[in-house]
């Protein structure tokens, strides 16, 4: 295996004085999803902020050969990092133009890739993004990201809260980036993570318990009961999602 | 983050009498050491002792206790809205408002409300009376209304109160505040021991009294459940709501209480200065105590006092300064900055907020820790 | 009716100096949570080097005026943008001790320029025609309301057009929003905190040579005054709403003027009234986000 993008060591995070990130190590490889997996509230998107130094934080990451661990936000971003926060965080006073207009950074910003991948959005340049649909505020969100060529993309519940339909949008628009950059994707619907994830890290307690391919994982009933409860697996959206397509 | 508030574990006893319980639970050479403090504070006007370029004279001259006194009572006001601020983490821009509210309301009723029947000595009385009342209404109004907002919007409101108060006295209503002139002491009902120059001493004790009196009320407050309730609302106010008890009416008391406070040093100001000003009624008057706090280190109880009493005296000798004949032969650039204390005192304190985030009290716990400390980091967290 | 026509614009020619004062505070703290004291004093050293340079040139004339409005729309940005740069940044995140640096800048300036300029209000002249009246409507309006008024306008235009139109007025926009985000794209947020204090620097500098106009004197303190209606006017319209600051604005000094003559002099206490009943009824302010 080649060099992983990012790798994780000895992290942690705090909020207010609290602990929320706790010694937590892992790497995630050059190509691929990753998925970091975990039961609701174990801290996935502490994790993820802790990367990105939108919380404080202390321990050693790296992208690449780059020690990103001291570096402010904005020069993390700018090493390659795209970012789609859970919530989907467009600026909902601004409108879908100036969303994406906002998150180029390249001289060369791919907007015609973002064209062909969300035409909805791209209609729809003009509106206000808070008045947009929720599927609709997390394609700009994905867009947001996808605009620019990133080395890494840090990606948090981009399925949170969306019809079975839209869920399928999102993931073929991922599974489209993830054939030029890697994610590491925070998902709770397990449909999702069988489609796109060959890789797996699973936290619990603010701590990596499991790390291993996608299939060790989901192939193993017990494991997926163990680790993230049994309601992801019985996911209502599963079946009628996958028989959609 | 602040060991005096920190240390003391949290029994519930708000009954208990307030001095007897707590020195049960301080180590004994520091109320001790209160004690003599106190003791030694009192005795002072007794004394001839000089400290040049601190005090104007020796200890025993009205010039110097009367700027001691006031110093005293700019540290009890200053305590007061301490307790608010550093404890229960309320920004207020306010609390002149109820400074000014002891002191002008003493003294309006002490002009207005003369029985000419009723013994001097009891008309003094229920001046105080009615001032207290006065105070104690006014301030269960304005907080009532201004804790129904939080962080910078709370700021707002009670600063618009205080406007309204400083309106107030500016414009004068039927002659009764005097307007910018000032009101001044009507002695006819005030106790002989307390007017003149001849018994500053008495006015002086009077301020250690207020002093000592304040200080025990806040360290009673801080020391029962709603101080240790107002405490974790201000870390997090989501928890204390968790365990079923209201911030609003805890926030609520130790606002009225901090306010009555305000107006007990009030009414001691008017006497101590025979006469209120309308400058203590101003917004600026209470950014100065919020200077006075920093300076002296928000999360320390004493610190308010060290503060009070620095900036107290560091006014009026940079007034003095300002006057002398070394400043006047100093060219321009040096001469117009360094004659104007504000300017000395405003620079002082940025440098404080930049570099010394504990403040004067904070130095103890800084050379010990030999690491930074940023005492208001919880305060900001709470605002933002 | 030529009363209220002459209230009405007198207290649009007061709302706009209020306003003047009030977009930098509003852009300020939507953006970076900083309550600015010393934005008083922004106003008031701009206000005092431009009645100095006009003075000096052409006292009294348009010509002066014009050199004065020049002058203080630089000291103001300028001054500004060096107490973000020096004094601010140092205490980045940290918003009481940044508000807390600010009361003091705000407490020394002002007895620095009581030093060099004195106590006592020093009386401007200005241009006669500013000096004479117009009427409308019957009323006899006094011609410098028709300045502040239209140079409000021009501030407020300019405003818009730099917040819409440019990159950096995008970041603004959308750091008002959601400021930790817009670090989440890569983006500086802190360069923009230095041109939102200039911005707002620069008005209250030129909202000071046209208070030295209006009110026909500069002195030390004269920006204090006008910072406790700015802060009233902020929090009513919302913090970090422009277009909620304008109408706060013109409402505050509209409703200040009615009340100063039909109630007796209570101008300033309907003012108080009205913003805690608004913070009440609504703690965000008329226009501001949800906190």
């Amino acid at each position: 295996m080649s060099e992983p993008i990012l790798r994780v060591a000895g992290l942690h995070g705090r909020i207010g004085g609290q602990q929320v990130v706790e010694d937590v190590s892992f790497e995630v490889p050059a190509t691929g999803v990753t998925a970091l997996l975990g039961r609701n509230g174990v801290g996935k998107t502490s994790t993820i902020k802790s990367i990105l130094g939108l919380i404080d934080r202390t321990g050693e990451v790296h992208l690449g050969d780059t020690r990103i661990d001291r570096m402010p936000t904005h020069r993390i971003v700018q090493q390659g990092v795209g970012y789609v926060p859970e919530d989907r965080e467009v600026f909902g006073s601004l409108t879908v133009a100036e969303n994406l207009r906002l998150a180029e950074r390249d001289a060369a910003p791919r907007r015609e890739f973002i064209q062909r991948l969300f035409p909805d959005i791209h209609d729809r340049r003009a509106q206000r993004a808070g008045t947009l649909s929720g599927g609709q505020q997390q394609m700009v969100s994905l867009a947001r990201a996808l605009v620019n060529e990133n080395r890494l993309l840090l990606v948090d519940e981009p399925t949170k809260g969306l019809a079975p339909r839209i869920v399928d949008e999102v993931a073929d628009a991922l599974a489209e980036a993830a054939r030029t950059v890697p994610i590491l994707l925070v998902e709770q619907n397990l449909h999702v993570i069988r489609k796109l994830a060959e890789r797996v890290v699973v936290l619990s307690g603010g701590r990596v318990v499991f790390t291993g391919t996608a299939s060790d994982l989901l192939d193993d009933e017990d494991r997926i009961q163990r680790f993230l409860g049994v309601h992801d697996a019985a996911d209502p959206h599963d079946s009628t999602a996958g028989s959609a397509r | 983050m602040n060991p005096q508030l920190t240390d003391a574990p949290a029994p519930a006893r708000p009954s208990a009498p307030p001095p007897a319980a707590s020195a049960r639970r301080r180590p004994l050479p520091i109320v001790l050491g209160g004690v003599a403090l106190v003791v030694g504070l009192a005795v002072l006007p007794l004394l001839a002792i000089e400290i040049p370029g601190v005090l104007p004279g020796p200890t025993y001259t009205p010039g110097t206790l009367q700027l001691l006194a006031y110093a005293m009572l700019i540290a009890a006001l200053a305590l007061s809205y301490r307790m608010m601020f550093g404890l229960a983490g309320l920004l207020s821009f306010g609390h002149a408002l109820f400074f000014a509210a002891g002191a002008y309301g003493l003294g309006m009723s002490l002009d207005a409300f003369a029985p000419a029947e009723w013994p001097s000595g009891l008309v003094f009385a229920a001046s105080i009376g009615i001032t207290l009342v006065f105070g104690l209404v006014l301030a269960a109004t304005v907080g009532a209304l201004a804790l129904r907002v939080t962080g910078i919007s709370f700021a707002m409101v009670t600063l618009a109160f205080a406007q309204a108060g400083s309106v107030l006295i500016r414009r004068n209503p039927d002659s009764a505040t005097g307007g910018d002139e000032g009101l001044s002491l009507d002695i006819a009902n005030v106790p002989e021991g307390l007017v003149g120059v001849v018994n500053t001493r008495n006015l002086y004790w009077m301020a250690l009294a207020v002093l000592v009196f304040v200080y025990l009320v806040v360290l009673w407050v801080e020391r029962s459940r709603a101080g240790h309730v107002a405490e974790a609302a201000r870390e997090n106010e989501l928890r204390v709501r968790v365990i079923g008890i209201r911030p609003y009416s805890v926030k609520l008391l130790i606002f009225v209480v901090a306010s009555v406070l305000a107006a007990i040093a009030g009414m001691g100001y008017l006497l101590l200065q025979s006469g209120a000003s309308p400058r203590i009624a101003t917004a600026d008057f209470t950014l100065t105590l919020l200077v006075i706090v920093v300076l002296g280190g928000v999360g320390y109880r004493w610190g308010a006092i060290v503060g009070g009493i620095v900036y107290t005296l560091l006014d009026q000798r940079l007034t003095a300064l300002a006057g002398s004949d070394f400043i006047a032969g100093l060219p321009a650039v040096l001469r117009v900055p360094l004659s104007e204390p504000l300017f000395i005192l405003g620079t002082l304190f940025i440098l404080v907020v930049l570099f010394l985030p504990g403040g004067i009290a904070g130095i103890p716990q800084r050379i010990r820790s030999g690491r930074k400390q940023h005492p208001v980091e919880a305060e900001e967290a709470t605002d933002a | 009716m030529s009363t209220v026509v002459l209230l009405l614009i007198t207290g649009l020619g007061l709302g706009a100096l209020y306003f003047l004062v009030a977009s930098g505070l509003s852009l300020i703290y939507g953006l970076m949570g900083v309550l600015n004291f010393a934005h008083g004093s922004f106003l008031t050293i701009a206000a005092f080097l431009g009645w100095e340079v006009g003075r000096r040139v052409s006292d009294g004339t348009w010509w002066g005026l014009a050199l004065s409005a020049m002058v203080g729309l630089a000291v103001g940005a300028i001054v500004a943008a060096a107490t973000e740069y020096l004094l601010i940044r140092r205490l980045y995140e940290r918003h009481i001790e940044q508000a807390l640096v600010t009361v003091g800048l705000a407490l020394a300036s002002v007895a620095l320029f009581e030093g060099i300029w004195g106590t006592d209000p020093i009386y401007t002249r200005k241009p006669d025609w500013l000096a004479q009246t117009t009427e409308i409507l019957g009323a006899k309006i006094p011609n410098d309301r028709f300045l502040l008024i239209a140079c409000a306008l021009i501030v407020l235009g300019g405003i818009v057009l730099f917040l819409r139109r440019t990159r950096y007025g995008l970041i603004i926009r959308a750091g008002v929003e959601n400021r930790s985000m817009v670090t989440a794209l890569g983006i500086d947020v802190r360069r923009s905190f230095t041109i939102v204090f200039a911005i707002g620097g620069a008005a209250a500098g030129l909202g000071g040579v046209l208070a030295s106009v209006y009110y026909g004197y500069v002195s030390a303190h004269l920006g204090s005054v006008l910072l406790i209606f700015a802060f009233i006017v902020t929090v009513i319209g919302g913090l970090g709403s422009l277009t909620g600051a304008a109408i706060a604005s013109v409402l505050v000094a509209v409703l200040q003027q009615f009340a100063n003559f039909y109630l007796a002099g209570t101008g300033d206490f309907v003012v108080v009234v009205a913003l805690a009943v608004v913070l009440l009824v609504r703690p965000r302010g008329l226009l501001g986000k949800v906190a």
